[in-house]
């Protein structure tokens, strides 16, 4: 069923590379208090007002675990297909910088919460590929660091300083821009679909650490270079494009690579050197004495299983085996949790309306969607979650053109005014006189004018010329201006013709 | 197990502990008999016992997730050196 990923080359002068991908993706978890302490998470507040003396370090302060986010860490362990461990344990991770106030990271390194599990990615070809996690552990995120607002100062803002991340790490199984760019997709819509983060990558709530190295094909893995803090799927795409490049030409140059730390500067569409952190990291883990060890039982397990929803590869493969949806469809409905409940709620209204098997009516609906109304909204400069229509008033506009009262490129017209005014289908369909002629009294006597007016025609048709039939209809609908049923019109033609 | 003066240097250094040249030799000792006197736990035979992870018989404390704390700018920055605009002010960390 599913293809074969398509191989990434990297030419060089001296033959082709391959590259190995591997990604750490920070992910903030959705909670109102932040991971250790009771301050808010809240993004956009006054600097340092989302701060407790806890998230400042200030002395003798003591952790606290916010249960919720080690539900949410389960839950996402348990989308991901992972071992979730009932015994996990805090460590130190221990460093200096001006935005931990601790001294050091809460973060989980020996034993994390979560631990091997895979996902499945889509590629642009329709391939599929499953990706390894290596493991999924929750940490403290640091504060915020302004270096360019003061001429003599760094400024310090904690508010972020203690927010729960989970730090989701896959295997380094990817081996192109592309691969990494739909495991950051699709990663992205699993954890707003469970709701354990909203993946709002402007803002930070999700962001990659990129490894990438080069090899010839077939060899083992060369040396990597990470690539910190990238903030868009486009970046993480561009950023391993350049440095596989950037790593290939010193290779072939007889250089050797070393493995250091970079950052992807989006203006440059280059990588650079974060020759500040020189040193080599020492950061000394271990485990945290404030804490007690992490343990849950397989009811509490159960518990977060139960509270998942449909997730979308399950919800995909139901659009396409129940309602017959054609695989692409399927695919772009279901990369959004709300286009997904879109397209539900409006094929649930469409069935209450029209009597036809939902094999008929959904892949309808679905191209209808993504192609028509998509197409205007686009066309607006405008997403789903501002469409000015319900997926209610959508239905009751196919309703029209199932039953036949309008054509389909009526419908698009009609779409076109129901968009700017959110008036209801009906209505517009009156008032612009778009209803379709389907009265066969009507309509036969139209088809007797133009087969009467055009007997050379008529004679091509006898002789075996059937596709002239096109020019009949074309004939009547522009006699009924556009308002024939088409299908009516090709049934008489064809009767008459045979007599 | 024992440490060198570039052991102590390094360490001194990740920690940004500032020890002059001439204290790192007796630093090294001072460490090494710290050490040496913790080893003598390993003439115990552990083989077959269970790490401890604290020496009380206690459960994680688990938090419900609700705003309980916070809005304490004045407080928060009442020890910073220097604070401008409601942020800490620390000397420009060169990038």
């Amino acid at each position: 069923m599913s293809k074969e990923a398509k191989n990434y080359i990297v030419h060089g002068a001296t033959g082709d590379w391959e590259i190995v991908v591997g990604l750490e993706v920070h992910a903030q978890v959705t909670s109102q208090a932040k991971l250790f302490s009771g301050a808010s998470t809240q993004f956009g507040s006054e600097p340092n007002s989302n701060v407790s003396l806890v998230d400042a370090a200030f002395p003798g302060m003591l952790p606290v675990i916010n249960g919720e986010c080690v539900r949410q860490a389960v839950r996402t362990g348990l989308a991901l297909d992972a071992q979730i461990n009932k015994f996990s344990r805090f460590d130190r991770k221990n460093y200096f910088y001006a935005d931990l106030p601790q001294g050091y990271q809460i973060s989980q390194f020996a034993h994390p919460i979560v631990g091997e599990g895979e996902m499945l990615v889509e590629l642009e070809d329709g391939a599929t590929k499953s990706i390894g996690i290596e493991r999924l552990h929750l940490e403290q995120d640091a504060g915020k660091s302004i270096h360019d607002q003061h001429p003599r100062y760094t400024l310090v803002d904690l508010n972020r300083s203690g927010v729960a991340l989970m730090e989701i790490v896959s295997k380094p199984d990817m081996r192109s821009p592309e691969e990494a760019g739909a495991y950051v997709r699709k990663l992205r819509t699993m954890l707003r679909y469970i709701g354990s983060c909203d993946g709002n990558m402007e803002q930070g709530s999700m962001r990659a650490d990129v490894n990438v190295s080069v090899r010839r094909p077939g060899e083992p893995f060369g040396t990597r270079c990470e690539i910190k803090n990238v903030n868009s799927v486009r970046f993480v795409m561009q950023a391993i494009e350049y440095e596989a490049r950037r790593q290939v030409d010193i290779l072939e140059a007889g250089g050797s690579i070393d493995q250091e730390t970079r950052l992807f500067d989006p203006n440059k569409g280059e990588t650079r050197s974060m020759r500040s952190k020189e040193e080599a990291h020492d950061y000394r883990y271990f485990p945290d004495p404030d804490l007690l060890p992490l343990e849950f039982d397989d009811a509490y397990i159960e518990e977060a299983r139960a509270s998942l929803p449909e997730l979308p590869d399950a919800k995909k493969a139901r659009f396409v085996k129940d309602w017959g949806l054609p695989d692409y469809n399927a695919a772009t409905l279901v990369g959004e949790k709300e286009s997904a409940d879109w397209f539900e709620t409006l094929l649930d209204a469409l069935r209450k309306g029209v009597d036809s098997p939902v094999e008929k009516l959904a892949p309808k609906a679905s191209n209808w969607m993504l192609s028509d109304l998509y197409g205007q909204l686009n066309k607006a400069g405008k997403s789903l979650s501002d469409c000015p229509i319900t997926p209610t008033q959508g239905a009751e506009l196919l309703k029209l053109v199932f039953d036949g009262t309008i054509s389909g490129s009526a419908s698009k017209e009609v779409l076109e005014e129901m968009l700017q005014s959110g008036r209801n289908p009906a209505d517009i369909v009156e008032e612009k006189g778009l209803k379709q002629v389907s009265d066969t009294g009507a309509l036969e006597a139209m088809v007797d004018k133009i087969l009467a007016a055009n007997p050379a025609q008529v004679e091509q048709f006898k002789a075996g010329k059937t596709k002239v039939v096109g020019f009949f209809v074309g004939q009547v609908m522009k006699e009924s201006r556009g308002q024939a049923n088409p299908a009516v019109v090709n049934e008489i033609l064809m009767r008459k013709l045979a007599e | 197990m024992s440490v060198d003066k570039a052991t102590v240097k390094r360490i001194a250094k990740l920690a940004r502990i500032r020890i002059d040249e001439d204290r790192l030799d007796p630093m090294a000792g001072e460490l090494n008999n710290i050490l040496d006197w913790v080893e003598q736990l390993s003439a115990v035979d552990t083989d077959g016992v269970k790490p401890m992870t604290s020496v009380v018989d206690h459960c994680l404390h688990w938090r419900a997730d609700e705003v309980t704390d916070g809005n304490k700018r004045d407080d928060v920055l009442s020890n910073a050196p220097d604070a401008e605009f409601g942020f800490f002010a620390v000397p420009k960390v060169i990038e």
